[in-house]
């Protein structure tokens, strides 16, 4: 299988007053279609790996590789217009924008690339809206919903325009143990019927044993990288 | 851009009490801007008005202060020097000594092309009683002399000249040119008359002519072409402007303040959106980041915001020019004189008004600029990392 994503000797150094290293030469590739979990305690430098993977933060030294493209000589043109086509993201906070419904959230993705809604788009947006079952709730201002629906409609809107890879940090961070279990069978559900490929992190180890592979960071290097 | 529009319309519309806060913030401003600009130029047009608008705007002399021999040619050169020239009239001004009854006073006796003057002294519409003067010996007086001397229609008068030469005329008419001196003054006769009275022979004192309405400030500008045109050393060409010196600089110092009245408002509008919007990009970072990790573009990002100060610049001028229209028609129908005239009539310069509200609406944007750039510059990371 061909890699999605791929970091080849990543390092990360924050210098600020003082000179702070959080990645360590990080090799790190991750196969289209694998549903990938990282975990790692605080501070151990996976929420800065998948920022890196995301593109949203740049690595010190090192190259990334997104869909077999070295993103190096980017211009933030380039890395916007990449983001949006071929990374879906899932926070541990959803982000919605409290100015729109649920639905129109969903299509902002489609939106920016393309600026008009087709009818096509419309019925993917209510196929994904009925996938993580919030049919009933779509036209509900993204503030009037509970956490749950709310990190449901930041899946369906990171599936929106059927990204190659959905970088999820802690997206059951902020839910009850019920939610948390469906916000993951969920994922895994998208995962194989859609083919997306995952990577998740989580604190929680009997949701990370659910992956096809678990990858821990300790200290800004990778630790455990266990395939299943 | 239409996402952009979108998305500035929704934060406009979820921030309703401080959109309506800038926009009614812009709207005083637009409107007192209307206002004082209408206010200052219905003053200074009913200035121009009283004091030009019924004398010649441009009038050509004899440098010598004799006469003019070939009037009707120099007046032809005149109007064909520059398109704005129009109502060409001849004038013969002699001062006399005028007897009615067992009183006397001193009188100029304007020998006026009647029916060319009409353009510049309206005298038609400003005869009271009577009618204009047709044949060689009538005149028209003001209404202030038939007040003096009480006088009647057909009643004749004496005329003396420097020359002493004596004519007769007969008062077929009075007028009221609305200044006391020029209705005690004046006595009004044909072209014709004066030149027999004064046995001047087919010659002039002066060319005198109007500029179009619009024109009336260029007057020295059009009095210099025609100087040009005419080619002529022993002829002066003198404009309204050179003779109201003191006018002027009442203007100019008016028109002044207006526009410092103007630009401070402009300002204040400026310094309001913009630390408004930049309020705006502090309270919206979170949509902006989410939105930047999903692929908006910088460029896009800074359109919100242009897009919102362009908003709220259209609404808030809209509003402005409505309100400032407003209050002028509100200052014209009720501050009235002791005679129940407004003070100043209601003006409405619609290019004046277009340049204020295309100035607002450019100020809106460009104040936004700032908050635009700060968006474009926000890092979609600080907001995920900090949350």
């Amino acid at each position: 299988m061909s890699s999605i994503t791929e970091l080849r000797k990543v390092n990360k150094i924050y210098e600020n007053e003082i000179k702070n290293q959080v990645l360590y030469d990080v090799d790190l590739s991750l196969e289209a279609g694998s549903f990938n979990s990282i975990i790692g305690q605080s501070g151990s430098g996976k929420s800065t790996l998948l920022n890196i993977m995301g593109t949203l933060d740049r690595a010190t030294s090192g190259d990334v590789l997104i869909d077999g493209r070295n993103i190096k000589k980017m211009s933030p043109v380039m890395l916007a217009d990449l983001r949006n086509d071929t990374i879906g993201f899932v926070f541990q906070f959803h982000y919605l924008m409290p100015e729109f419904t649920a639905m129109e959230n969903v299509l902002i993705p489609y939106r920016i690339k393309h600026g008009n809604i087709t009818e096509e788009i419309s019925r993917r947006a209510d196929m994904l809206m009925r996938r993580v079952g919030l049919e009933e709730v779509k036209n509900n201002m993204s503030t009037k919903m509970s956490g749950g629906q709310q990190q449901r409609t930041a899946i369906a809107r990171a599936l929106i325009n059927d990204p190659k890879i959905i970088l999820a940090d802690e997206p059951t961070g902020n839910l009850d143990s019920d939610s948390a279990e469906k916000i993951y069978s969920l994922l895994k559900e998208i995962n194989q019927e859609y083919g997306t490929t995952f990577a998740v992190i989580t604190h929680d180890r009997r949701i990370a044993e659910k992956a096809d592979r678990i990858i821990e960071i300790k200290d800004g290097r990778i630790n455990v990288d266990i395939v299943r | 851009m239409r996402l952009c529009m979108h998305i500035a319309l929704r934060f406009l519309k979820s921030g309703r009490g401080q959109t309506f806060l800038i926009i009614l913030g812009i709207a005083i401003g637009v409107s007192v801007q209307i206002f004082i600009g209408s206010l200052i130029q219905g003053l200074q047009k009913d200035l121009v008005d009283k004091t030009i608008g019924n004398s010649s705007q441009i009038t050509v002399y004899s440098r010598d202060g004799g006469l003019i021999g070939d009037y009707r040619k120099t007046g032809e050169t005149a109007e064909a020097s520059d398109a704005d020239v129009r109502s060409v009239s001849f004038a013969l001004d002699n001062t006399s000594f005028m007897e009615y009854g067992g009183d006397s006073q001193s009188l100029l006796i304007r020998g006026l092309s009647l029916e060319r003057a009409e353009g510049i002294y309206h005298l038609g519409s400003r005869m009271k009683e009577g009618s204009l003067p047709a044949g060689d010996d009538e005149i028209i007086l003001g209404t202030d002399l038939k007040k003096e001397y009480g006088m009647n229609l057909g009643d004749k008068v004496k005329i003396t000249t420097t020359g002493r030469k004596t004519a007769y005329c007969k008062v077929t008419g009075f007028f009221d040119l609305d200044v006391s001196s020029l209705n005690t003054g004046w006595g009004i006769t044909t072209l014709r008359a004066a030149q027999k009275i004064f046995g001047t022979g087919d010659k002039v004192t002066s060319v005198e002519m109007h500029v179009k309405n619009d024109s009336v400030f260029q007057a020295d500008t059009i009095a210099g072409k025609i100087k040009k045109a005419l080619d002529r050393s022993d002829l002066k060409v003198v404009s309204w402007k050179s003779q109201n010196r003191s006018l002027l600089s009442g203007l100019q110092g008016q028109s002044i303040s207006s526009y410092m009245i103007q630009i401070f408002v402009i300002i204040s509008v400026i310094l309001g959106i913009a630390s408004v919007l930049a309020i705006t990009v502090i309270q919206k970072s979170r949509q902006i980041g989410i939105l930047k990790a999903m692929g908006l573009r910088n460029s896009s990002a800074r359109g919100i915001f242009l897009l919102e100060g362009l908003i709220l610049g259209a609404l808030g001028t809209a509003a402005g020019i409505c309100l400032g229209l407003g209050f002028s028609f509100a200052f014209s129908a009720f501050v009235l004189d002791s005679e129940g005239n407004p003070v100043i009539a209601f003006y409405i310069n619609v290019p004046f008004i277009l340049i204020s509200g295309a100035a607002a609406v450019t100020a809106s944007v460009l104040a936004a600029l700032f908050p635009a750039l700060r968006s474009s510059r926000l890092d979609p990371i600080d907001i995920i990392r900090n949350n």
